[in-house]
C-alpha cells in the first residue's frame, strides 16, 4: 500500500522506462514512481550507485531523471502529466 | 513597471509580509517557486481541505488576503538571480521577464539538514521533509515500515502524519534530550508544550517507541534500505559502545534541523552570522533589515525558528517595508510593540530548541573512511581527511578544491554543513561562519537554461557579495 488517498480527479498514466505508471493530478513524477514501488531512477557517475528521492523539495538533486527526452530534471519538482515519458539515466544523463 | 516591494517566498513569512505590506497600499509582487502557495509548512495537494495541517485557517486567511489586497502573486516563479539597480533591485525569474522593485523581502525558507552516516545514500533513506512532502503534496507514503530519526520537533509531526496515513512507524529516534525543555520551563510557550504532548500521546497510542538520546548510525541494504542501526548516545552526544541494535524498515526519514536558503541575499552582499544551531543565517535588526539598504528578510533565513516565528517576522517586515515606502503602518504603535515582544519571545524559544536538539557532538565518530560526505561527487570521508591532514588544507574552500566535495549538482547545499564541520573538527577548531559561507555563495541561485543566462548579458553587475 503506497497511496493513502486517491484525490477525486481521475488518474492517468505516465511511462517509466516503457512501463505504465499510474499518477494523479498534482503528484510529482517522483511521487508517482514512489507509489509504484520504484525507489531509484538514476545511477551515479562515479560508482554507478542507484539514487532516487532524498530531500524531496528540490535542494539535493539526487532525484535527477530524464523526462520527455530532457535529462537532469528534478523528479521531486516536476508535476506528473498524462503520457509523460520518464527514463532512468546514468552518469551525467547526457 | 516597478513594485514598492518584491517578496521572494510564499511560505508563512513571505505570505504574511506580502499581505501586510499590501494592506497599507504598497504595490507588492510575491514570487513563489512552488506551484502551490504555503511553503513547506503548508504544503498541500490539489484538493487539500486543511485536514492534518496546523494553523490552516491562518493560511486560508492569508491566501484570501492576497486577493483582497491585489498582491501580484506568481506561482512556480523560480527566482535565480538578484541584482542591485539604480532605483532598487532586479529579480530574474526563470522563463519570465525580470521583476523590478524598490525594496525586496527574502523569505526563502529552509530545507532539511542532513548529517552523513554509512549507508545514507541508499534509496529509501530520505529526509523528514521529503517524507512530509510526499505525503502532504502528493498523497504518497514513503514506506510501509518507517524509522524516523534525527533531531528536532519536526520529527514528531512527520511520524504522526505517517501513522495517520496507516504507516507502521518502527521507532522515532531523537538525538537530543527534550527533557532539557523541562529544566527551563520559563522559556516554554504553553501552546508548544501542549502540541508536543499531543504528538507524544499519538505515538503512545500506536505503541511507537520514542527514544531520546538515540541516533541512527548506519543504514543497510542492497538496492534500497532494508534496516538501520541505532545506538544510544551519552550526554555528550557520543554513541555508547554495546548499545547497537538493528531495526528492519523499508524507509528511513532522517534529519538534524534545517538549513536556510541564502543564495539570493548573499548575492546582494547581505551580512551573515553563525546561529546557535550551527547554521549560517542573515544578520538582521529587529525590524528585519539586512546590512544592505532596501533588503529585508523574514522567517527561517534570519535563524530557524518555525512557522509561528516566521509569521510574526513576516508581519513585522511587511509593516516596516510599508513605513519605508511612505505608507502608514497597518498596526497602531501598540500593536507593533506587541509583535516585537512576541518575536523576542519566539526567538528565545527557538534558541532553547536549538540547544536541546543540537546535532549530536559525536556524529563524526560513526562515519568510516568510505562514508560518502558529498553525495553528488561521491567524496568519502577519507578524501576530506586526506585534503586536511596530508595536503594541508585548513579551510573548507581549499578542501572543496582538492577533493571536489560540494562541487556537484547540489553545489554544497547538502554536504556544505558536514564538510565545513569536518574540516573545522580535523583542524581542532570550532565551526565558524566563514567555514559555512564558503559553501553558501551561489550567485546563480537555481539551475537555469543557458538562454536565460544569456539574457543577463551585458546585464547588471553582480552585487559585491558575488565573490566566486
Amino acid at each position: 500500500m503506497s497511496w493513502i488517498r486517491l484525490p477525486g480527479a481521475p488518474a492517468f498514466s505516465i511511462r517509466f522506462d516503457g512501463v505504465p505508471v499510474t499518477a494523479v493530478p498534482g503528484q510529482t513524477v517522483a511521487a508517482a514512481l514512489w507509489a509504484a514501488g520504484i525507489r531509484s531512477w538514476r545511477t551515479t557517475r562515479g560508482g554507478g550507485a542507484p539514487r532516487g528521492l532524498f530531500c524531496g523539495i528540490g535542494a539535493c538533486f539526487d532525484c535527477l531523471v530524464t523526462i520527455d527526452g530532457e535529462p537532469d530534471q528534478r523528479a521531486c519538482l516536476v508535476p506528473a502529466r498524462p503520457d509523460q515519458l520518464v527514463t532512468s539515466q546514468a552518469g551525467t544523463g547526457r | 513597471m516597478s513594485y514598492d516591494v518584491a517578496v521572494v517566498g510564499g511560505g508563512p513569512a513571505g505570505l504574511a509580509a506580502a499581505v501586510t505590506a499590501a494592506r497599507t497600499g504598497c504595490r507588492v509582487a510575491l514570487l513563489d517557486a512552488s506551484p502551490r502557495l504555503g511553503g513547506q509548512f503548508w504544503r498541500h495537494d490539489e484538493e487539500a481541505s486543511g485536514a492534518g495541517h496546523r494553523a490552516w485557517s491562518v493560511f486560508a486567511g492569508l491566501r484570501a488576503g492576497l486577493l483582497d489586497t491585489g498582491v501580484e502573486y506568481t506561482a512556480a516563479a523560480v527566482t535565480w538571480f538578484a541584482a542591485r539597480e539604480p532605483a532598487g533591485f532586479s529579480l530574474r525569474v526563470a522563463g519570465r521577464p525580470p521583476v523590478a522593485a524598490r525594496r525586496v523581502v527574502f523569505a526563502t525558507g529552509t530545507y532539511d539538514r542532513a548529517l552523513p552516516f554509512p549507508g545514507w545514500e541508499l534509496p529509501g533513506v530520505v529526509t523528514p521533509g521529503a517524507a512530509q512532502a510526499l505525503l502532504k503534496g502528493s498523497g504518497v507514503v514513503v514506506g510501509a515500515r518507517v524509522v524516523v530519526a534525527g533531531a528536532g520537533p519536526f520529527l514528531l509531526p512527520v511520524a504522526t502524519g505517517l501513522l495517520a496515513a496507516g504507516v507502521r512507524v518502527a521507532g522515532v529516534f531523537e538525538a537530543g534530550q527534550p527533557l532539557g525543555y523541562a529544566r527551563r520551563p520559563g522559556a516554554i510557550a504553553a501552546g508548544k508544550l501542549w502540541e508536543a504532548t499531543g504528538y507524544a500521546a499519538t505515538l503512545a497510542r500506536h505503541r511507537v517507541p520514542y527514544r531520546t538520546g538515540h541516533a541512527v548510525v548506519a543504514a543497510r541494504g542492497r538496492s534500497a534500505v532494508s534496516s538501520v542501526e541505532v545506538m544510544r548516545l551519552d550526554r555528550q552526544g557520543a554513541p555508547v559502545p554495546g548499545t547497537r541494535r538493528t531495526i528492519e524498515c523499508d524507509a528511513l526519514a532522517v534529519g538534524y534541523g534545517f538549513t536556510p536558503q541564502l543564495e539570493l541575499p548573499l548575492a546582494l552582499g547581505c551580512d551573515t552570522r553563525l546561529d546557535v544551531d550551527g547554521n549560517l543565517v542573515l544578520e538582521v535588526d529587529v525590524a528585519g533589515r539586512t546590512s544592505v539598504p532596501g533588503v529585508y528578510a523574514a522567517g527561517e533565513v534570519t535563524g530557524v525558528g518555525g512557522a509561528d516565528l516566521a509569521l510574526t517576522e513576516g508581519r513585522l517586515v511587511g509593516t516596516v517595508v510599508a513605513l519605508a515606502s511612505g505608507r502608514s503602518s497597518l498596526y497602531p504603535e501598540r500593536e507593533l510593540t506587541r509583535l516585537l515582544a512576541r518575536r523576542a519571545r519566539q526567538r528565545r524559544f527557538a534558541r532553547l530548541m536549538h540547544e536541546v536538539h543540537a546535532p549530536p557532538a559525536g556524529w563524526l565518530s560513526w562515519l568510516d573512511d568510505a562514508t560518502l560526505v558529498c553525495r553528488c561527487e561521491e567524496v568519502p570521508l577519507a578524501r576530506i581527511r586526506e585534503a586536511v591532514t596530508e595536503l594541508g588544507a585548513t579551510d573548507p574552500r581549499t578542501v572543496r578544491g582538492l577533493c571536489r566535495a560540494g562541487m556537484g549538482w547540489c553545489q554544497g547545499r547538502v554536504c556544505g554543513y558536514p564538510t565545513a564541520a569536518i574540516t573545522a573538527s580535523l583542524g581542532g577548531r570550532a565551526l565558524s561562519a566563514a567555514d559555512l559561507a564558503s559553501f553558501a555563495h551561489r550567485p546563480i541561485a537555481q539551475p537555469v537554461p543557458l538562454g536565460d543566462l544569456a539574457g543577463l548579458a551585458p546585464g547588471p553587475e553582480p552585487g559585491p557579495g558575488a565573490r566566486r
